[in-house]
């Protein structure tokens, strides 16, 4: 029923990874501001408001259920022996954070990173949900993404379970391998915008008669801009706690993970920049920022097992990747995801998590260990496949009962009249009329 | 469609999975999770297929 032992941490090391842990926020906030800048202006206050409430409901339904699933490494968990081998398959934590002992030793930290953490997953799919969900739906999507998907996911990878056991039980490099949370955070998160998307469809005037997509613009690039800037603080403090804590760097690691992270995001968004230049003539804002996400999720993953030339090397990826794959959401897929929140994490996630396979150099674990520990690509894909079989249908699942169960698209009124005024009686912005349309009257 | 496009998405995981536990040679443990990942691909596209373009919305 117990694993082996989880990290041990030297109390400097654990006091900077509360640090750390402390700057998450950042990134939520951020994204807040991302997702609200690229929705309308209608909608701006209800964005925000639906961003607290995520944030919070992912707050206590972690802490009320959440970290029993999530668990940590070395902690209480069910494990299953499967041609010999034990598969760590879910936490047995008691419920409320009972006995752990909240006074910074890993368990603790895991706890409050997750805390962090479920939160930022829980503001991606608001992205691609924006303009058009409801409030309460929001609300009871969170619920279960905080209470069932990412705990497990969670679990296999930083809780000691099945994921990060591969290399230990089948020789597959050091196990799965995120240290920020790409697959984890990002891609769980984006896998739920998608489903979101997909269930709600897209927004009323998105779509011609023949099929083709318009252009709905974000209401304010400002906000934008600002919550990249926001993002990459809250990153430092993701990738640095998340290295320090699930993969045993140093605290003085902090100082390449933060060169990786900001390394890779720039080097996104210039190719993105770059990429939306040649080809519209102009470079554009709202892909710009996408690809700054799209590289701060892609960097996640790999980001303490990198030299900074890597890292440059796997945002720039990221930046053609997340710019295409918009283009490919909006015109084959037709899935109509304001926020860009599907491109930028679970595109650039998907490739962060690869991109430890193939180009990050991963040491095999144990003190003196030295090299490359082999098969780690094949740990990574495999954890790939989790992410594609399992956690898609897990998450869509949830949502397409939610769905039946109570509807989570506004009616088409409210979506006429702007989610501020349908849901909360009040705009963002009553002295200011930004379009004909915003706050008419009805 | 949908329902087969998630079942074949919950299949291809199934082959990655069995092919961890029952092969332990390198080759074919690589071969039919590879397999396995098609099959997820497989089920994606009828997914994308059973979601299609929304017409005729245009205000």
């Amino acid at each position: 029923m117990t694993p082996a032992s989880g990290p041990i941490l030297s109390e400097t090391a654990a006091a900077l990874c509360l640090m750390f842990i402390f700057l998450v926020p950042f990134a939520g906030a951020g994204l807040a501001l991302i997702n609200t800048g690229l929705g309308r202006a209608r909608s701006a206050a209800h964005l925000m408001m639906s961003s607290l409430c995520a944030v919070s409901i992912a707050a206590v339904v972690f802490f009320v259920w959440g970290f029993t699933w999530q668990g940590f490494q070395g902690g209480p968990a069910h494990i299953l022996n499967l041609g010999g081998k034990g598969w760590d398959w879910v936490g047995a934590q008691p419920l409320f954070l009972r006995h752990v002992a909240l006074d910074g030793s890993p368990a603790s930290l895991a706890a409050l990173l997750g805390m962090m953490s479920v939160g930022l997953a829980a503001l991606i799919p608001l992205g691609g949900g924006a303009d058009r969900w409801r409030l309460s739906a929001t609300c009871l999507s969170t619920a279960l993404l905080a209470g069932i998907t990412y705990p497990i996911f969670a679990h296999w990878v930083w809780g000691g379970g099945w994921l990060a056991q591969l290399g230990e039980n089948y020789g597959l490099g050091r196990g799965f391998v995120d240290a920020g949370g790409s697959g984890t955070i990002q891609v769980v998160g984006g896998l739920t915008a998608l489903s979101i998307a997909w269930i709600l469809g897209p927004r009323r005037g998105k779509y011609t008669h023949d099929g083709m997509p318009t252009a709905i613009p974000g209401h304010n690039s400002s906000f934008v801009v600002l919550g990249c800037m926001l993002a990459m603080v809250g990153w430092w403090g993701l990738n640095s706690a998340g290295a320090v804590l699930f993969t045993g760097a140093g605290p003085g690691e902090a100082v390449l993970v933060a060169i990786n992270t900001t390394l890779c995001a720039a080097a996104s968004a210039l190719m993105a920049a770059v990429i939306t230049g040649v080809r519209f003539g102009k470079p554009d804002v709202s892909l710009t920022a996408n690809g700054w996400i799209g590289g701060l999720a892609a960097s996640s993953a790999a980001c303490v097992f990198v030299r900074p030339p890597e890292a440059a090397a796997i945002g720039m990826v990221a930046g053609a990747l997340v710019t295409l794959s918009v283009e490919w959401f909006e015109l084959r897929m037709s899935v109509d995801d304001p926020g860009g929140a599907i491109s930028a994490h679970a595109m650039g996630g998907l490739w962060g998590v690869l991109a430890v396979g193939v180009i990050a150099r991963v040491p095999p674990v144990g003190v003196n260990a030295t090299g490359e520990a082999p098969g780690q690509w094949l740990a990574q894909v495999i954890g790939i496949a989790t992410l594609i079989g399992f956690v898609l249908p897990l998450t869509y699942g949830l949502n397409w009962l939610l769905n039946r169960l109570r509807p989570q698209r506004v009616a088409l009124e409210g979506e006429r009249q702007g989610m501020d005024l349908h849901e909360l009686g009040a705009g963002a912005y009553p002295e200011f009329m930004t379009h004909g349309d915003d706050f008419s009257p009805r | 469609m949908k329902f087969l496009g998630f079942l074949l998405l919950l299949a291809g995981w199934g082959i990655v999975l069995t092919a961890i536990v029952l092969l332990a040679a390198d080759a074919p443990r690589v071969a039919f999770v590879l397999a396995g990942i098609g099959v997820e691909i497989l089920g994606l596209v009828l997914v994308i297929r059973a979601h299609p373009a929304p017409r005729g919305e245009h205000e």
